[in-house]
C-alpha cells in the first residue's frame, strides 16, 4: 500500500513476483510438518502427565506448523508486504471479535454471574 | 497475448495483472480466515465455559483417524506446492501429476471423513439437539463404558460437525478447483509467466490445510 | 473488443439484452445494478407505505365487535411486511446502493482506469445479488418470514416461518458485497492512472475504499453467523440455544460485529458523494482534503469497536455496556470532522443551488440530526429509556434515509449527464427534492416525539394517545412517495427527451468529467496523466 507510486511498484518486481524456491526447500518444510505432527501425537500420549500444559504444547506446535505453511507453502515469505498485511488483517479482526466478546462474557460471569 | 500471457486490456503488462490477481486472492483468503475464525471463536468461548463437556465429547473422536488425515493433508499441501513449482519451471507434465496426487489426497481425506461420520451416526451421535443420548448410552453400556455425564453434549458435536463439515465442503470445493487447474494444465494454458490460477487455487488449498492444522488438536486431542 | 467507432459509447456499442447480461464493462454492470436496486427500492417502499398505512389509525373494536382502522389483514401480516421492508432496504438497497451503482461506474473513471481490476468478478457479484434477491423474493411471496431483518435468536430458531431460506438469501447477497469490496480495493491499489497518487484521489474514491475494507473484513462474520443460524434451525447445534447451554447474546455479538460496520458500509459512500457535490457546487477547493480522507478510514476503523451499543439492554454485561458506550462516542469525532469540513468548504464559495446541491444540503441538515441523536442513544441511561421505541426508528431513518438516500439521489442527479449523456429537467428535480425533503421530516420527526412518549417499535397497533402524531407521520410518507414518483418522472423524461449533455455540465474538476458523456467503452481516448489534486478550483 505504498503511497501510490505505482510506477515504481511495477518496475522492479519481475523477480520477486515469480519467486522460485528450490525443490529441496519444499521437501524440508514438508518433512518438518510431518515431524511436528508426530510430535503433537507423541505429546498427546503424555497428556495425563502434562495436565494443563498439554493444550499449550499442542497449540504451540500447531502455530509453528501454521507458520511453516504460510511462509513457505503459501510463499508469504517472498510475497509483498501489502499482501502480508492483508492476510494478517484477517487474524487481527478475528482477535478483535474474540477479545471484545470474551470481555462481555467474562464480565457477565464474574460480575453478574449470569450467562 | 504477451509472452504467452493473456493480459486483459486494462492492465499494463503481465506482471501488473499477476500482482493484482495475487492481491485479490489474498483479500479473499482473509475473508476465509474470518469466516472459519467465527467458528473458532465460538468454540473457544464454550470450551472455556464447559471444559468437562468438551473433554467428554472428544473421547468419541478417534485421534488416529485425525492423525492420518493430518498426514494426508500435509502431503497434499506438498504436492500442491510442487504443482505450482513445476508450472514455474515449465514442466507441465509433472505439474499435472502433482495436481492429480493432490486431488487423490483430498479424496482419501474425504473417504476417511465419511467413515468417521457414519460411525458417529451409527453410535447415535448427531449434532446438537439431534444427539440420540439413549442410543449412545446403550452403545456405551454394551462396550462396558460409563454413561454420558454432560447434559449438553450435543453442543460439542454441534461444533464438531459444523467445523469439520465446513472444512469438508472446502475440501470438495478445492478438489473441484484443482481439477479445473489440472484440465487447463493439460490443455497447455500455463507457462512460467502465467500460472495465476494454479497459484490462487494453491493458496486456497493451503488455507484448508491451515484450518485443519488447528482443527486436529482442537477437536481430537484437547477436547 | 475492437475500438469503438467515433460517436459510439458504452450504451450503444453493443445491442440486445444478452449483451447487457454478459457485459464485463463496469459502466454497464453499474446500470444493471441501478435497474435492479431501484426495483428493490420500489418494493421496499411499497412495504413501507403499507406499514405507515396500517399505523394511520388506531385499531379499535366497536360495540358490534367490528374492528375499525385496520388496513392489513392481521398483525402477522404486519410483522412479515416489516421484515420485508427491513431486509429489502438493508441488504438489497442501501448496502449495494452507492458502491455498486455509482461506485461501479465512477470509481474507475475517477482514477483514470479502463475498468475495475476483476471485470468477471464484478459481473459475478451482480449475479450473486440477483440470486440472493430472487431467493429472498421467492421466500417472501411463497411463504413468510417474521423475524425482522436482524434474525435475533432465540426467536429466529423457534419461528415456524421460512427463516432458513431467508438467511441463505442474505448469505448470498453478502457474497456479492464481499466480491464488490475486494474488487474495489485491488482497483484502487493497482489501477490508478499515471500521476494519480493516493493523495490525489477524489474523496468519493477514498470513501469507497474505506467502505470496501469494511465489506471485506466484516461480511465473512455475517456469513458464518447466518450459516450457524441455518444449522441451528436444521440440526439444533445449540451454540445460540440456551437449552443446550448456548448463548443467544453471542448471536447478537456475531451479528453486530458485521451489522454495525455495515451501517458504515451504508453511510461512508454517501459521505463520499457529498464531498464531491459540496466542492463542485461551491466552486471551491474542498476544505481539509486530507482530514476528510483520513476520517473515512477513521470511521471504518472505529466502526469495528462499537457494535455492543445495539445490545445495552440485551443481557450484555454492564461493564461491556460502559466500554461500548464510550467507544461509540468516538464515532462522533471523524463524523464531525467531515461535517465541519463540508461547511467550511461552502464558506465564501460561490454556491449554486442546483438540484444535486439541494440534496447535499438536505444531507447535512438531516444527517446532523441523525448523528446527534445517535450520540444521545450511545448514552446508556438514555438508551435504556429509548431502546426499541420509535426514537430509535427515527434516528436510523434520519441517518439511512436522510443521509444515504439523499446522497444517492444527489449523486444520481449529479452524474446523470455523464451516465446517459442527457440532461434532466432541473425543475422536476428540484420539485422531487422539495417533496422528499419535506415529506421525510414530516414522516420521521414526529417519530422522535412518539419515541420519547414511549411508543414501542415493530408494533401493529398503539394506544389512542399516539394517533395524531402517527397520522402526521403517515401523511409524510405519502409526500415522500410523491417525491420519488417525481424523481422517477424526471429520470424517464430526461432519458427520453433530455437535451444532449456537454462533457462537463457542472464545471467539476475530477477526472470522470474529462471522458465523453456518455463515456466510450474504454472510458478515455488516451490514458489520462494527472498532475494536480482533484479539486483545484480557482
Amino acid at each position: 500500500m505504498s503511497a501510490a507510486n505505482h510506477n515504481s511498484a511495477n518496475d522492479n518486481h519481475g523477480h520477486d513476483e515469480h519467486h522460485i524456491m528450490p525443490l529441496a526447500t519444499y521437501y524440508k518444510v514438508a518433512g518438518a510438518l510431518f515431524v511436528l505432527t508426530f510430535l503433537t501425537v507423541g505429546f498427546h500420549q503424555l497428556h495425563e502427565f502434562l495436565g494443563p500444559f498439554a493444550a499449550l504444547i499442542a497449540f504451540s506446535i500447531a502455530a509453528v506448523k501454521a507458520f511453516l505453511v504460510m511462509a513457505w507453502f503459501m510463499h508469504l515469505k517472498y510475497d509483498k508486504l501489502s499482501n502480508r498485511i492483508i492476510f494478517g488483517a484477517g487474524f487481527v479482526f478475528l482477535a478483535l471479535l474474540f477479545g471484545i466478546t470474551i470481555m462481555d462474557i467474562y464480565t457477565r460471569i464474574t460480575v453478574n454471574s449470569v450467562l | 497475448m504477451i509472452n504467452g500471457v493473456p493480459v486483459q486490456e486494462h492492465y499494463r503488462d503481465a506482471s501488473h495483472q499477476f500482482a493484482s490477481a495475487k492481491e485479490g486472492i489474498w483479500l479473499f483468503m482473509a475473508t476465509e480466515i474470518l469466516m472459519f475464525g467465527g467458528l473458532f471463536v465460538g468454540y473457544l468461548i464454550f470450551h472455556m465455559k464447559y471444559p468437562e463437556m468438551f473433554a467428554e465429547g472428544a473421547q468419541f473422536l478417534d485421534w488416529r483417524l485425525g492423525f492420518i488425515n493430518t498426514l494426508v493433508l500435509i502431503f497434499s499441501s506438498l504436492t500442491m506446492a510442487l504443482g505450482i513449482y513445476f508450472c514455474q519451471i515449465n514442466q507441465p507434465k509433472k505439474a499435472v501429476g502433482a495436481l492429480a496426487v493432490t486431488i487423490l489426497c483430498g479424496a482419501i481425506f474425504m473417504v476417511i471423513k465419511y467413515f468417521e461420520y457414519t460411525h458417529k451416526f451409527h453410535m447415535g451421535i448427531f449434532p446438537g439437539r439431534m444427539l440420540d443420548l439413549e442410543m449412545l448410552n446403550h452403545h456405551l453400556h454394551e462396550m462396558g463404558k460409563p454413561a454420558i455425564v454432560s447434559t449438553n453434549l450435543g453442543m460439542y458435536f454441534g461444533f464438531y460437525f459444523c467445523m469439520s463439515g465446513l472444512h469438508g465442503i472446502h475440501v470438495i470445493l478445492g478438489m473441484c478447483m484443482i481439477s479445473w487447474c489440472l484440465y487447463r494444465c493439460m490443455r497447455g494454458d500455463f507457462n512460467p509467466n502465467y500460472y495465476t490460477a494454479v497459484e490462487g487455487v494453491g493458496i486456497f488449498w493451503h488455507i484448508i490445510d491451515l484450518v485443519w492444522i488447528f482443527l486436529f488438536p482442537l477437536l481430537y486431542l484437547v477436547g | 473488443m475492437a475500438h469503438a467507432a467515433h460517436g459510439s459509447n458504452y450504451l450503444n456499442a453493443e445491442k440486445g439484452l444478452w449483451s447487457w447480461l454478459t457485459s464485463l464493462d463496469h459502466k454497464r454492470i453499474g446500470i444493471l445494478y441501478f435497474i435492479s436496486v431501484m426495483s428493490f427500492f420500489l418494493l421496499g417502499g411499497i412495504a413501507a407505505l403499507l406499514l405507515r398505512g396500517e399505523l394511520f389509525a388506531y385499531n379499535a373494536v366497536d360495540a358490534l365487535g367490528k374492528t375499525t382502522g385496520q388496513l392489513l389483514p392481521s398483525a402477522d401480516a404486519y410483522n412479515q411486511i416489516l421484515t420485508y421492508h427491513g431486509a429489502i432496504m438493508v441488504f438489497m438497497v442501501i448496502i449495494p446502493g452507492i458502491p455498486a451503482i455509482l461506485g461501479n461506474i465512477f470509481l474507475p473513471l475517477q482514477i483514470g482506469a479502463k475498468d475495475v481490476a476483476f471485470p468477471k468478478l464484478n459481473l459475478a457479484s451482480w449475479y450473486c445479488l440477483m440470486a440472493g434477491a430472487s431467493l429472498a423474493m421467492f421466500t417472501m411471496f411463497s411463504t413468510k418470514v417474521d423475524t425482522g431483518w436482524t434474525f435475533y435468536t432465540p426467536y429466529s430458531i423457534k419461528s415456524g416461518t421460512a427463516v432458513t431460506t431467508m438467511v441463505l438469501a442474505a448469505f448470498i447477497t453478502g457474497m456479492s458485497s464481499i466480491l464488490t469490496g475486494l474488487n474495489f480495493i485491488v482497483t484502487v491499489h493497482k489501477l490508478r492512472c499515471p500521476g494519480m497518487t493516493m493523495w490525489r484521489m477524489p474523496l468519493f474514491v477514498w470513501a469507497l475504499y474505506s467502505t470496501a475494507i469494511i465489506q471485506v473484513l466484516a461480511t465473512p462474520i455475517l456469513a458464518i453467523t447466518l450459516l450457524l443460524l441455518a444449522m441451528e434451525r436444521t440440526f439444533g447445534v445449540g451454540i445460540f440455544d440456551p437449552k443446550l447451554g448456548g448463548d443467544p447474546v453471542l448471536f447478537q455479538h456475531f451479528f453486530w460485529f458485521y451489522s454495525h460496520p455495515a451501517v458504515y458500509i451504508m453511510i461512508l459512500p454517501a459521505m463520499g458523494v457529498i464531498s464531491e457535490l459540496i466542492t463542485t457546487f461551491s466552486k471551491k477547493t474542498i476544505f481539509g482534503y486530507t482530514a476528510i480522507a483520513y476520517s473515512s478510514l477513521g470511521i471504518a476503523a472505529v466502526s469495528f469497536f462499537v457494535w455492543g451499543h445495539h445490545m445495552f439492554v440485551s443481557g450484555q454485561s454492564e461493564f461491556a455496556g460502559i466500554v461500548f458506550s464510550f467507544l461509540t462516542m468516538l464515532v462522533g469525532v471523524p463524523t464531525a470532522i467531515k461535517m465541519f469540513n463540508w461547511v467550511a468548504t461552502m464558506y465564501k464559495g460561490s454556491i449554486e443551488f442546483a438540484s444535486p446541491m439541494l440534496f447535499a444540503l438536505g444531507f447535512l441538515f438531516l444527517f446532523a440530526i441523525g448523528g446527534v441523536t445517535g450520540i444521545m442513544l450511545a448514552v446508556i441511561p438514555v438508551d435504556v429509556h429509548f431502546h426499541d421505541t420509535y426514537f430509535v426508528v427515527a434516528h436510523f431513518h434520519y441517518v439511512m434515509v436522510g443521509g444515504t438516500l439523499m446522497a444517492i439521489m444527489g449523486g444520481f442527479y449529479y452524474w446523470f449527464p455523464k451516465m446517459f449523456g442527457k440532461m434532466y429537467s432541473e425543475f422536476w428535480a428540484r420539485m422531487s427534492w422539495v417533496f422528499i425533503f419535506v415529506g421525510f421530516n414530516v414522516t420521521f420527526f414526529p417519530q422522535f416525539i412518539l419515541g420519547a412518549m414511549g411508543m414501542p417499535r415493530r408494533y401493529f397497533n398503539y394506544i389512542p394517545a399516539y394517533e395524531p402524531l402517527n397520522r402526521i407521520s403517515t401523511m409524510g410518507s405519502w409526500l415522500i412517495a410523491i417525491g420519488f414518483l417525481m424523481a422517477l418522472y424526471t429520470i424517464i423524461n430526461g432519458l427520453i427527451s433530455g437535451a444532449k449533455a456537454p462533457k462537463n455540465p457542472w464545471g467539476s474538476k475530477t477526472l470522470e468529467w474529462e471522458a465523453d458523456s456518455p463515456p466510450s467503452v474504454h472510458n478515455f481516448d488516451h490514458e489520462p496523466v494527472v498532475t494536480a489534486g482533484p479539486y483545484e478550483y480557482k
